[in-house]
């Protein structure tokens, strides 16, 4: 080695040890990549949860999604169709500014206008046909029809200042316009590297214990893993559940976990008579699509082990799972029961059907998606194996099997669904409901499953204000569907975060790292 | 070499034109981008705006033509998923992975040809065997597992270096760059020695092939005959011989290290252009991805010519003009 070379070395690791952080300041390791800063032009999980820093929201969502004020006050429907927003008082913008109604009705106006959108926020207030301020602190919403999801929509989409009702993503990404009513400030975005951000002193309410929080993005696992063991970062989320057991033994490391809003399931054609993936053993296609009978998706289900894909494919990071969303969300059934392993009964079904000797099907699987996809779709195949159907995987990545999943090329799929609005509409409504895109529903039905019965209970429940009401008919259409076997449920996945020891996280269901949820142990 | 030149950049504009004509029909063969990028809660209505929104109802040949029109005016369209002129998106990128290429380049160059040289002037000592055998390694050890015991030894467990990520940048004609602080070097040095390890394999084995087939041609006998020093026969007759397929392949490999550090740059979480084309391919980020197959076609153009022209400096018995690609 060269004196030069030496010299550097050694001037880079004295460096290194001084200049390590203060005592105030917070770096995330995060597993997503963040495409903009702009809170209303993407609408993916990983931009929300950084926007969320900066921008509040008219309601906000609790580690649990429960739906809690922001900055509104309180809301109450006046009238079936008109929706009463109380406008937090004494709230201020970045920039100094107050916040107040015109700050809604620019919000409203800019989320369906942002240019070249590849996913909207319009979503979110589509329903709202006329905005009306009453003062400056009372908004009133209306819709056509009677809309009881409002208050939960509101939480979906950030509140701009009005100043930036025309501003163009690249604005937000550059600071300019990234002036919102959150907890942090705008430091710096460096796209596909790091977002910086620096405490707001004038937030209204809990003051964060961070003075500055730097979002790292980390995407591959390893790495952040290993970010995190040598103290790069505090905190890190996807933890891969290998190294889950060894993190928690770590004494340098904290873990915390809670149950997701998203359930892995398999999803079927069970609506063409020929489908292209179920055939006879010998290759022959069979006279009618076997996946249309009740008693062959109710022997499938009943095939499957859950405790053992959860035990031995999940490592024990996931629950079996026998509805939409776990217990505890608003809208799950009281009634339904993980579907018990029963291979001798499934054959007797199987055989009930008419399918004695079995089919062969192939299985499609993502393999870059979810958590153990291929993993998981592989064991499910060997379960089936066992009751006589012939089970092959074709395992691909997500970018094509997506597309080719929704032009409805494949006869059983492996699905997950996190529910972003925390109750069980989202699901229903988005891969149960009836195909209909004059109504909107069913856009992710890529099995084309179809239930008068459910698409009525969602039609009512999607009308009733009254929740007590509601949450009844939204647990008969989850009841109805899941005892039809629409879908073959197999578990929920659990969110992990590490931190190191000294720091702790509140666990969130929806999957967001938010630097407010992360404190220092004192 | 005027004839050369222009002959050069006929073949450029052709492979420019093919290599986009390919992309733009493999990306809309794999799928739809935007059921990647839409949010799953999307109804119907909202994946129709996006699509009109992308452009991407137009049938193929229509959105090529579109692109074509654009990209002669200097505009290779706006990527799907950042919203961004493409080439911006790139270029933003590249100051981090340039420097990550040539920080590569010049640990394998500055370690490889001493090394490689010595190898080759004593090929029977211990030295020289022990360097054959690390060379070995070199080649045959995967990136990815080199870079996560690098990770593990010099940040998790002696706590020397970051694991991850760039370091503080700063601003030099509007380029973001990380090599004019320590804190950049700190983060730099282990992405870097991980690229470089391969290169450094290649150059010691290349200098010293070199070594042992030049020490025993005639004008080694006749210098040495002449009474020149060993070390003036070693470092000013047989280098300059040895440099030209070095260099030829350096040349190459700069390009390739440029254009496809990619497995390095996902496990340093390096913000390169190779993590954004990882990242747009799995997005079926179309714009993005035609545009850094295009610079990147011209960069492996300009390199060779580059590389020619240094042939003909290095050997004076090369005539550009005779080249025929």
């Amino acid at each position: 080695m060269t004196i030069f070379a030496r010299g550097m070395l050694l001037a880079a690791f004295t460096a290194f040890s001084a200049g390590s952080a203060s005592a105030a300041d917070l770096t995330i390791g995060l597993g997503g990549a963040v495409s903009a800063l702009d809170p209303h032009y993407h609408n993916v999980a990983t931009n929300n949860m950084v926007t969320r820093h900066i921008f509040g929201r008219l309601v906000d969502q609790d580690a649990k999604q429960k739906l809690v004020p922001d900055l509104a006050e309180s809301w109450k429907a006046i009238d079936d169709t008109t929706w009463e927003f109380k406008l937090r008082k004494g709230v201020k913008f970045h920039d100094g500014s107050d916040f107040d109604a015109k700050d809604v009705v620019a919000t409203l106006s800019r989320v369906p206008w942002v240019p070249n959108s590849p996913s909207s926020f319009s979503i979110f207030t589509g329903q709202i046909i006329e905005t009306k301020v009453i003062d400056a602190h009372t908004v009133q919403l209306k819709t056509a029809t009677p809309f009881p999801l409002m208050p939960t929509f509101m939480a979906g989409f950030a509140i701009i200042s009005d100043q930036f009702e025309r501003a163009p993503t690249e604005d937000f990404n550059s600071g300019k316009a990234a002036i919102g009513t959150g907890p942090f400030k705008y430091a710096q975005f460096a796209r596909g590297d790091r977002i910086e951000l620096a405490r707001f002193d004038g937030f209204w309410g809990p003051k964060p214990d961070w003075e500055k929080v730097t979002i790292k993005q980390i995407t591959n696992s390893a790495a952040r893993v290993a970010a995190l063991l040598s103290g790069d970062v505090q905190i890190i989320d996807q933890v891969p559940t290998a190294d889950f057991a060894r993190l928690k033994k770590d004494k340098n490391v904290n873990v915390s976990s809670v149950v997701s809003n998203r359930v892995i399931y398999l999803s079927m054609d069970t609506n063409r008579d020929q489908t292209p993936f179920v055939t006879a053993k010998d290759g022959k296609p069979l006279e009618k699509n076997p996946l249309k009978d009740v008693r062959v998706r109710k022997a499938m289900s009943m095939a499957i082990n859950r405790p053992a894909i959860v035990d031995r494919v999940m490592e024990g990071q996931a629950i079996a799972a026998a509805q939409f969303l776990p217990d505890g969300f608003f809208g799950t059934s009281k009634t339904l029961k993980v579907e018990k392993f029963d291979a001798d009964g499934a054959r007797k079904l199987m055989a009930e059907a008419g399918y004695k000797d079995g089919f062969a099907l192939t299985i499609h699987s993502p393999n870059d998606r979810y958590l153990n996809d291929e993993k998981i779709t592989q064991a499910v195949a060997q379960m089936f194996s066992r009751i006589g159907i012939q089970t092959k995987v074709e395992a691909i990545p997500f970018a094509t099997y997506s597309p080719r999943a929704t032009k409805l090329e494949f006869s059983m799929m492996l699905w997950g669904w996190g529910s972003g609005t925390g109750e069980v509409s989202s699901p229903l409504r988005s891969f149960i409901a009836t195909y209909d895109p004059k109504k909107g529903n069913g856009p992710s039905n890529r099995g084309r499953y179809s239930n008068p019965r459910v698409d009525e209970l969602l039609g009512q429940a999607l009308q009733t204000v009254d929740d007590a009401a509601r949450e009844k008919l939204l647990q008969q259409a989850t009841e109805t569907a899941i005892l039809d076997v629409a879908i073959i449920p197999l578990h929920y996945n659990i969110n992990n975060w590490a931190t190191r020891a000294g720091f702790t996280y509140e666990p969130r269901t929806d999957e967001s790292t938010l630097a407010t949820g992360v404190k220092a142990k004192r | 070499m005027t004839v050369f030149l222009i002959r050069r950049l006929m073949q450029a504009v052709v492979v420019l034109f093919v290599m986009s004509l390919i992309v733009f029909v493999g990306v809309y063969a794999i799928g739809n981008p935007i059921d990647i990028l839409i949010s799953p809660e999307a109804d119907q209505m909202e994946r129709e705006r996006a699509i009109r929104a992308l452009g991407l109802d137009l049938p193929l040949w229509e959105q090529y033509l579109v692109f074509l029109q654009k990209a002669v005016a200097g505009d290779l369209g706006r990527s799907f998923a950042f919203a961004t002129p493409a080439l911006q998106l790139i270029m933003e990128r590249m100051p981090a992975t340039l420097e990550l290429a040539v920080a590569a380049m010049g640990i394998s160059i500055v370690v490889g040809i001493p090394l490689g040289m010595w190898a080759g002037w004593r090929p029977e000592s211990f030295a020289g065997r022990t360097i054959m055998a690390g060379s070995i390694l070199g080649f045959s050890l995967p990136t990815f597992w080199v870079g996560l015991m690098l990770i593990m030894v010099f940040a998790v467990h002696l706590g020397w270096l970051p694991s991850t990520g760039r370091g503080e940048t700063v601003e030099i004609f509007g380029l973001r760059l990380s090599i004019f602080t320590l804190n950049g070097w700190q983060h730099l040095l282990l992405p870097a020695f991980n690229l470089a390890l391969f290169k450094m394999a290649l150059v010691i084995r290349l200098t010293r092939a070199g070594m042992r087939e030049n020490l025993l041609m005639d004008y080694v006998k006749f210098a040495r005959a002449k009474g020149l020093s060993t070390r003036r026969v070693v470092f000013v007759h047989v280098l300059k011989n040895i440099m030209i397929p070095v260099v030829t392949i350096l040349g190459l490999e700069l390009g390739s290290v440029i254009a496809f550090a990619v497995v390095t740059e996902t496990i340093f979480s390096w913000p390169g252009m190779g993590k954004l084309i990882i990242d747009s391919i799995n997005q079926l980020d179309r714009p993005v991805i035609v545009a850094y197959l295009l610079i990147t076609v011209s960069m492996f153009i300009f390199i060779n010519l580059v590389v020619d022209i240094l042939y003909s400096v290095l050997d004076p018995r090369v005539r550009l003009k005779e080249m025929k690609s």
